[in-house]
This record gives C-alpha cells, structure tokens and sequence, in this order.
C-alpha cells in the first residue's frame, strides 16, 4: 500500500454553507504532510471526514486502504488523533486522560514511552484538566497520540497553544515519528512549522486544493524574488513574467516568473550589476499569493 | 459611575438577551400554575362548609402539613396559598438559582467572564448584573401575580402578600445563590449547593410544620421557604415577616462581595487538590467514564431520595386520619392517587412524584451525551477503537440504572419510614418490599421519558436539549395538575405514568408496563441508530 490517504473529489455542505468543494489530498506511507490553510479553509472538516465523524456527501475517500467512515472502529486502533481545540473532561487529571485516550485506542501504551514524553514537555500529570491552560491541554493530547503505537498521526493544528520551546520539542519528536516509518498528517496554518517538518505538502482554499506536492515542486509553480543594486539605466518595459517590480533609483526589486528568468538576467548584466540576490520564495509568500489571489476575485466580483 | 460598576448596564442587557425565551417561560408556568390552582380551587370547593371541613382535616393531618404547609384560613385564598404558595416559592427559587449561576460561576468557568473582564467593565459588574437580572425576574414574578390573581377573584391585599411570599422567597435565593457561586470552582457543583440548601430549607418548613405542638415547630422559621407561610397571606397578612427574606438577600449579597473581593479570578475558596498521576485500571472506556463522569451527581440524587422519601413516608402514618373528615378532599386524593385506602393513595401519589423527578435525572443523564459532543469531548472517544453505538450507550446505561436505583431507594425509604412509625399490624419488612415493588412499577414510565430525550438526540441534535426537557415538563404538568385542571382523558394519556399503574392500593396489571419497557427500549434504539448515521457536531 503506498497512499495511507486518498481523497479526490471531496465534498461536504453545512446547510447552506459549502465545506469542501472537490478537496483532492493523498498522503503517502511515511511521509510527514503538511494541510495547509487559511482559517476556515475546510482543514478540519476534511479531517473529521477522515475520522469518520462527519459523512461525506461526495467524492472518494480512503484511509489505510479502508473507508473511514465503515471501518471507523478498526481504523482507528491504527490511528492517534490531536484535535485542533483540546477539550477534556475537566474533573480528570492529565495523567488519567492520557491512559484512558490510550485505552480508547485499544492500546495499553508504553509506560516507559509515556513517563519520557510527560518530562520532555514539562507536563504535570497530576493536575485536573479544568486547571490547565490551553498549551498543557495540547500537550496532553498531544503526549497520548505520541506515545501511542499508532501508523497514522491526525494531528489538526497541534502547536497553536504551545511555547516556542514546546514547539521545538514537538518537532523533534514528529521528526522522530518520521524515523520509525509512521505516518503523519499535519494541518496548519504555521508555515514554518510545515517547512521545517514537512516532505509534501497540500494547500487548500475554500474548500478545494489548491498546489499540492514536495516543497521544491511548488517552487517551480512560483516566482523567484530578485533585489539587485544596478551600475546602469534599466529598461523592463514590456518584458514578460515580471511581477512587482519596484526600480528605486539603482536599486531593483522584482518577482520573477521562473520561466523568464534568462531573459531578465540577460537584461540585468547588459545594464551591469553590483549585488545580487535571488531566493526562492517563502511559504509564506506561497500562502500570501493564495490570499492575495481570492480577495482579488473576491474584490472582483 | 463607580469605575467598579462600570458596564453594568450593557451586561444586564446582554443577560436579559440570553434569557429572553428562559426568564418569560419560568414566569409564566409559576403564574399560570398559581392562578389556575386559585380558580380550580374556587371552583372544586364552593361553599364555606366543605372548606371548612377541608381546612379542619388539613390543620390535624400531618402528611399535609408535610407537603403542602400550614393552612391559615378557610378562604379560597387561603386554600391556594396553603396547596401552592411553598411550591410556587420554590419554583421560583429554582430560577433565580438558574439565573445566578448561569451569568457568574458558569460563564467564569467558561470562560467567557475573563473575556468581559478585559473589556471596559468593572471589577464587580458582572455579579452586580447577574443579581439585578435575577431581582428583576422576581419583581416582575410578584407583579405580575399580584395583578393576575385579583382576576380570578382572591382578596387583593391576600393576594399581595402570596406574590410579595413568592417573590421574596426568589429574592432570598438569590443572595444564597451569589454566595455560593463564590465557594466551587465549578458551576455544578455551586447549583448544588443551592439545591442543597433549597432541599433543606424545604425539610425544615416540612418537619416543622408537622411537628405538632410538642415538636420542634420553630424549624418553620428556621430557613427561607418557611416564611411564605409564616406571611399568612389570606389569613390576616403579617407583613413584617417580609424583612425576613429580605435581609437574606442584603446578607447574602454583602457576603458574596466580600467574598468575591478575596478570591482569585477563575477560583473557588477550595483550591482543587492534585489528583492521580495515573488512570485507575477501572477507567477503561466509555461505560467506566460515563461512570466516572456521572457518580458524583448520582449519589447526590440518591442521598437527597434516600431523605426525603423517608421523611414523607414517615408522615404517611397520620393521613388515615383524614378519612371521613372531608368528601372532597378524599376525591381529590383518590384522583391523584388510587382508588382504595387513602394512605396507599398518599404512597402511591409519592411514588409518582419519585418516578416524575428520578425522569428528571434519566433526562438529564441522557443529555449529557449531547453536552459531551459539543463540548468537542466526543471526538477524543470516536475517534478511538469504541463506536458510536458503545458512547451513546456509555451514557444511556447510566440513564436506566441511575433511574432504577432512585426508584428503588425511594420505595425502600419511604417503606423503611412508613413501617417504622406506622407500628399495629405494619411490618418494616413487609413496607419495604411492597413500596420497593411500588417504586419500581414507575421505572418504565420514568424510562420513556429518557428514551425520548435519547431518541432526539440521534435525530435532532440541535433541538435535543429542548424537547427533553420540554416533554419532562409537560407530563409533570400533565400528572400534578391535569386532574385538578380536569383535563380530558386523551391528553392525560399523553404522559406514559397515567398508564402506570397506582401502587400500592391499586390491581397490578403487568401489560401496561410491558408496554411502556418495549416503548423505552425501542425510543433508545431508535436513538443510537440516528447517532450511527449523523453527524458529530
């Protein structure tokens, strides 16, 4: 089996409101994928779909080969899910959730795994849930899915309450998941996180994928930044695949298409250059351009 | 304005916003409950003499005096404020509770006071709103009796006094209720404080108006609800007893702020100890937390059963009395009751009364799923190994056998209380089964209530909540005020516990109930079918 998640075609409606749209997403075995998305895109409808919590009303589904919504109880013993805003029962302690979401999944959980991941995010177990604050809820959930045996990780945005230092600790402990040939999901709307973790990634918007794939494919789907300080006079005009360009007396700032990245260096060095940068883009201006490009057919509209 | 009131206003607005479809409902049963009671009543006993003769039973008889209070006249007047003032007074302390809690401890817990807190709002606003609102509801309570109740041709200086009784004893709460949203950190387990109090405010009216003249009667003064009684309205009205509940309400309310004033936001005055670092070997899946999550209410319930029903089977003994003394009245017992002796009539009427509240908690065990689910803390167990089916059973369990416990307890009380005071040919044993047999025969009807509630979870989610309780208060009304409103027969067939039937005293026929356990069972199933098939919210 080489996909531990396929959808094609994914749609969902709530009332009148349109969920997911023909949602595309497949997660290879052992891979770390980042779902990227802007608020209210249809990352955790599309992930409770997934969790056979919410029945879809179109398109294809599988997970772990199987139909998450059938095979509900027997997927999930191969599976550990974070859910994006952790509730718990506020009268039970961390240390009690934690066993008992691991007796959920039909594990028992390795107590040694259990006893490291609880001091590697500083996390007192003895407390009742009702007094942790939004950050050690996370890490409950978050030290019950890590210890679990599971293959497949459904983590729904799973750092948005934890310190930078959580934070750092959290990614090493996927990057670890990562070695052992588990699988993990990761929706998100940090970035950096989906950089510094990520092998592929997908980017949904409203309800529908929008680039989806390793994070040098996209790149080519992209523009490359270009500051340079010139010797000469300059002349773009009516050149072809050149966005943004901002020419501040010697000083060029540009986007460039990377299909026209010959012509536009060609033109450069005729006019003589001092410096020189070009970087490939953030994804955060990925993710920009994809906000950008739906207020502007929104405004047009 | 004082910078600590400051926004005061515009949380009072937002209050009454919540509460517009809750506070008008609450209201408007009370009156309505009220005034029908004084126009049944005028119509039930016309003449002076079978008042009398009503009034004269009702003064000897302690059951009575247990259930309804101190009677002070023969006016139709007096007979209302005597069968419903102390419940009606009681009713109206359950919404101010409601209201209390619901715009202090609740939203502190949740959350949502941290976020008002923030805003230009002062340090004490949120409880000063909260009182205002829950005083607001109360006044406008009492308002609205004191002009209805003329209508339906009461004294209106009489009148006056049973609203001032009514809604003064919701003002009192109401202080009571703010201190207690200040002890627990929970909202809860401050409710049950003020249940608590409430249910002891009640015992003490009860054994102090039963006590005789030997007994201890000044219990009857001791606590808030006794005082509605003690206004004597319809009875040459003593209105200075009003400073009573009053100075209840400027005490509490001064405590609640003194309180208030020493505690850290988010914290009760008991700080949560830590727990243990790991689960228990019981704490295994759904049913053990369904358990887990729902024990503590349970054995509330059960230890407030186990008392009560005690208490009221204990004064069982004196009803005897009544026989022969008023024809009326009999036929009022015998409608609510069976048709033999009139203490099985009054036993059987407790049993009623026991299988229509422990339907309360089977409703309220059952909607806990729903609180569960959009709290968001059913994702964690669906999407673990257990299905859908093993959750939504998880709780429906602790429905039927929290409902089946109470029953019991309530039959074996009311038997262990009746049978150790009754004495003659009585024996203890002998209550004890028959009443626990008696208690039992309600489980069914009890259990259509919750299956209802159930069945609407699966397939209204969203609407869940309301039509539990909606259909719980329609056949309590249905059963407690149907006959004396002398409805027709096919609306008081609505409710499943007409077709119980009245025990003891009454013939035991097994069909009836066989239908009633297929209806429970088959509303539950219909239920968790729904569930397998929906969404989760």
């Amino acid at each position: 089996m080489a996909n531990a998640i396929e959808a094609s075609g994914l749609r969902k409606q709530f009332g009148s409101t349109r969920a997911l749209d023909g949602l595309d997403l497949t997660v290879r075995d052992g891979e770390v994928h980042a779902f990227l998305g802007p608020n209210g895109a249809g990352k955790t409808t599309t992930i409770r779909i997934l969790l056979g919590l919410l029945r879809k009303d179109g398109g294809n589904v599988t997970l772990l080969g199987a139909d998450p919504w059938k095979d509900a109880t027997t997927l999930h013993s191969r599976l550990a899910y974070v859910p994006g805003d952790v509730t718990l029962w506020p009268g039970l302690t961390g240390g009690e959730i934690i066993d008992l979401l691991a007796r959920l999944r039909g594990g028992t959980g390795d107590p040694k795994r259990r006893q490291q991941l609880i001091e590697r995010f500083d996390l007192d177990p003895t407390k009742k849930a009702r007094a942790y604050s939004k950050g050690n809820r996370q890490k409950v959930a978050l030290v019950a899915a890590l210890a679990s045996d599971a293959e497949l990780l459904v983590l729904d945005e799973p750092t948005a309450g934890l310190d930078p230092l959580m934070e750092a600790t959290f990614r090493e402990c996927v990057n670890a998941e990562r070695h052992d040939g588990r699988t993990v999901l990761l929706s998100s709307h940090i970035l950096a996180e989906a950089e510094a973790l990520a092998d592929r990634v997908t980017i949904i918007r409203a309800g529908r994928t929008v680039e989806t794939g390793t994070l040098a494919d996209l790149r080519h789907l992209t523009r490359t930044t270009i500051d340079a300080e010139l010797a000469g006079p300059l002349s773009l005009d009516g050149m072809p695949g050149i966005h943004d360009a901002v020419l501040d007396g010697a000083r060029l700032r540009c986007e460039v298409d990377n299909a026209a990245l010959t012509e536009v260096l060609r033109a450069l060095s005729a006019a003589g250059v001092r410096t020189l940068t070009c970087r490939p883009p953030t994804l955060e201006e990925l993710f920009l351009r994809h906000y950008s490009e739906r207020s502007v057919a929104a405004g047009q509209r | 304005m004082n910078s600590a009131l400051t926004g005061t206003r515009d949380l009072v607005k937002l209050a009454l916003r919540r509460d517009r479809i809750m506070l008008p409902a609450w209201i408007y049963v009370i009156v309505i409950g009220v005034t029908s009671t004084a126009y049944t009543f005028g119509k039930l006993y016309k003449t002076p003499s079978s008042r009398v003769a009503l009034v004269a039973s009702g003064e000897s008889n302690p059951a009575l005096l247990f259930l309804y209070g101190r009677l002070n006249g023969t006016s139709v007047g007096a007979l209302t404020a005597w069968r419903y003032g102390v419940w009606a007074a009681l009713f109206a302390v359950l919404m101010t509770a409601f209201i209390v809690i619901r715009h202090t401890r609740a939203d502190e817990e949740a959350g949502r006071l941290e976020l008002i807190g923030s805003a230009r709002v002062g340090r004490q606003a949120p409880l000063v709103a909260a009182l205002l609102v829950a005083a607001l509801a109360n006044l406008l309570l009492t308002v609205l009796l004191c002009v209805v109740l003329p209508f339906v041709g009461l004294p209106a200086a009489g009148s006056v006094a049973l609203a001032l009784a009514i809604g003064t004893s919701g003002l009192a709460f109401t202080g009571i209720s703010a201190v207690a949203a200040q002890l627990t950190s929970g909202a809860r387990a401050a409710r049950g404080i003020v249940f608590g109090v409430l249910g002891l405010a009640f015992l003490a009216r009860a054994i102090g108006d039963s006590a005789g003249v030997s007994g201890p009667s000044w219990l009857t003064w001791a606590l808030p609800l006794g005082w509605t009684e003690m206004l004597r309205p319809f009875g040459g009205e003593r209105w200075w007893v009003l400073a009573l509940p009053l100075a209840v309400f400027a005490a509490g309310t001064w405590l609640a702020f003194a309180l208030a004033a020493r505690r850290d936001h988010g914290a009760g005055l008991v700080p949560d100890r830590p727990g243990r670092p790991e689960a228990s070997a019981a704490l295994r899946g759904p049913r053990s937390l369904a358990w887990r999550l729902q024990w503590t209410s349970l054995a509330g319930w059960a230890a407030g059963y186990a008392f009560i029903f005690a208490v009221c089977g204990a004064a069982a003994q004196g009803i005897g009395q009544l026989f022969g003394t008023s024809s009326a009245l009999e036929k009022e017992f015998t409608r609510l009751g069976g048709q033999s002796a009139i203490v099985n009539a009054y036993l059987a009427a407790l049993m009623l009364l026991a299988g229509l509240i422990a339907a309360a908690f089977g409703v309220s065990a059952v909607l806990r799923l729903r609180a569960e689910e959009t709290a968001g803390r059913a994702d964690p167990i669906l999407s673990g190994v257990p299905g859908r089916i093993r959750w939504g059973f998880s709780h429906l369990l602790v429905a039927i056998a929290g409902t089946a416990a109470l029953l019991a307890i309530a039959g074996v009380a009311t038997g262990l209380g009746y049978g150790l005071r009754a004495g003659g040919t009585v024996t203890i044993g002998g209550e004890v089964l028959r009443m626990l047999g008696a208690g039992l025969a309600e489980l069914p009807a009890a259990l259509v209530i919750a299956g209802i509630a159930a069945a609407a979870f699966g397939l209204l989610p969203e609407a869940c909540v309301g039509v539990g309780w909606t259909v719980l208060g329609l056949v309590v009304a249905i059963n407690i005020f149907g006959q004396s409103l002398q409805l027709s027969h096919w609306v008081l067939d609505i409710s499943p516990f007409t077709h119980v039937p009245r025990l003891p005293g009454g013939t035991f026929t097994a069909q009836p109930l066989l239908w009633l356990s297929m209806a429970a069972l088959a509303l539950g199933a219909l239920g968790l079918a729904a569930l397998r098939r929906r969404d989760i919210a």
